[in-house]
């Protein structure tokens, strides 16, 4: 049969595949920029879920009270010539000429590299800061919990704290997510007054009697291992490895900042 | 035109994927925990199924018989990326709970047994008739198990309540196995029962 001669084999194949990556292509090329809009549609809604400020038109609220910066972690200073948007931190993370490796002594999160940059989110209230939010990541049992932490603006005092991505088991490590237990971080301090990251989500109840309640959190029955994994991500992304530089620069410029 | 009308309506009854051929069990079991999933699903699987069939049946004649299955899964694979973006564009949400599923429809049994059991010897129009059939019969089964899943598993159906559930106060206690993958394996071999005691014929000899 001359369908089955060589070349002819070769032109089909070839025809089939030129079609279909065309196909595919344009397909990707044409939904690109609505997919891009969804992925900030996506941040949006997480971040603004944090901040309590979530209704029904995230882009609008956004758009009034967001301010996204992107910080160079080392020092702490706003990096005014990257796109916060395009700005991928765990792309970055990756990539063994943008990242930093995390000293071993010093990588509580278990992450062992990081992006040199992250993203920051301040919130506004009539040009007043209100908030600061923190994207923070670190190992728990079996997978990277992904979350961001708001903090008021004396950037101790938790005003919301939740995860937006994770794999841990549901009904134990999963209930992270659980809406009782993250009520619970609001008004806790996570650092003390030297401004070192003292917060700590412990093996059972915090008693009312605890002098350092307020530096603590109930654990999650069953899930010591992803509660451990909590306590130590936010005192590595708090700590002077994370945020900690930027931090401070933001208490001595006293809200003056952007 | 009878002969047409039996490319569609038999694979959901009496020739039905899942339930008397067992492919495509795999996704049954991972989206059927809630209706919405099912339905985009399974509307992915008819769109590729379909499309598929027509397209394989259209060019059956110019296709090497050396090279057909690895042009039949290229012209799946092209239609299953298109879909999979078109949902990711304009269903985000959605699209993260189907997760790797919509891919996996590469890989589903029935999208490649049609074409290369039917397409390839028949008319475009036939074959894309047996496709839309038995991406409905896929879909059939998805749904009724999905429909079930999400009744007792979580009491809703489409996220509108139907039994009342304890925690919000009413009286249904949820089964929570409902809720686990399993469950539709119980499911489907119950409708598979069901379907064997209305069509004797399709049980297998012993």
């Amino acid at each position: 049969m001359a369908n089955d001669s060589a070349g002819r084999t070769l032109l089909v194949a070839f025809l089939v595949c030129f079609v279909c990556s065309l196909l595919v292509s344009v397909t990707a090329m044409g939904l690109r920029t609505i997919k891009e809009r969804d992925a900030r549609l996506i941040t949006y809604r997480q971040v603004l879920a944090v901040a309590g400020l979530l209704d029904d038109d995230p882009e609008a609220v956004w758009n009034a009270r967001v301010e996204m910066k992107l910080v160079e972690l080392a020092d702490g200073r706003y990096r005014e010539d990257l796109d916060p948007w395009s700005f991928n931190p765990r792309r970055a993370a990756a990539d063994p000429k943008r990242n930093y490796r995390i000293p071993a002594e010093l990588d509580l999160a278990e992450i062992k590299t990081r992006a040199r940059q992250a993203p920051v989110y301040l919130i506004r209230d009539g040009g007043q800061l209100s908030q600061v939010i923190l994207p923070v990541h670190g190992k728990g049992l079996w997978s990277t919990l992904y979350g961001y932490l708001a903090l008021a603006p004396d950037l101790t005092t938790v005003k919301g704290f939740a995860f937006h991505e994770h794999g841990e088991t549901p009904g134990l490590g999963g209930e992270v997510d659980n809406p009782s237990w993250q009520a619970q971080w609001p008004g806790k301090e996570v650092r003390d007054a030297e401004g070192r990251p003292v917060i700590e989500v412990l093996r059972g109840k915090v008693e009312a009697t605890d002098p350092l309640a307020r530096h603590r959190v109930d654990g999650l029955s069953g899930a010591t291992i992803t509660a451990r994994g909590v306590t130590n991500l936010l005192r590595y992304w708090l700590g002077e490895d994370g945020f900690g530089p930027y931090l401070r620069r933001l208490v001595e410029e006293g809200g003056s900042h952007g | 035109m009878a002969k047409l009308k039996e490319n569609l309506f038999r694979p959901l009854f009496d020739n039905n994927p899942i339930a008397l051929q067992i492919l495509g069990i795999c996704s049954a079991l991972a989206v059927t925990g809630r209706m919405e999933t099912a339905l985009v699903m399974s509307l992915a699987v008819i769109c590729v199924v379909a499309l598929s069939s027509a397209v394989i049946s259209l060019i059956r004649r110019q296709i090497p018989d050396s090279i057909r299955i690895i042009v039949q899964m290229t012209i799946i694979a092209s239609l299953v990326i298109i879909v999979d973006q078109t949902i990711q564009a304009f269903l985000p949400d959605l699209s993260r709970k189907l997760s790797v599923f919509v891919g996996l429809i590469i890989t589903n049994c029935i999208v490649l047994g049609r074409a290369e059991a039917f397409a390839m010897k028949h008319e475009p129009g036939a074959a894309f008739l047996d496709g839309l059939g038995n991406g409905l019969g896929y879909s059939l089964v998805l749904l009724i198990v999905a429909s079930l899943r999400e009744i007792f598993g979580v009491g809703t159906w489409f996220g509108l309540t139907v039994l009342k559930t304890a925690q919000s106060g009413g009286w249904y206690v949820p089964n929570g196995l409902m809720l686990l993958p399993p469950s539709a394996f119980f499911i489907i071999g119950l409708l598979i029962w069901a379907l064997r005691t209305w069509k004797p014929e399709q049980v297998e000899k012993g």
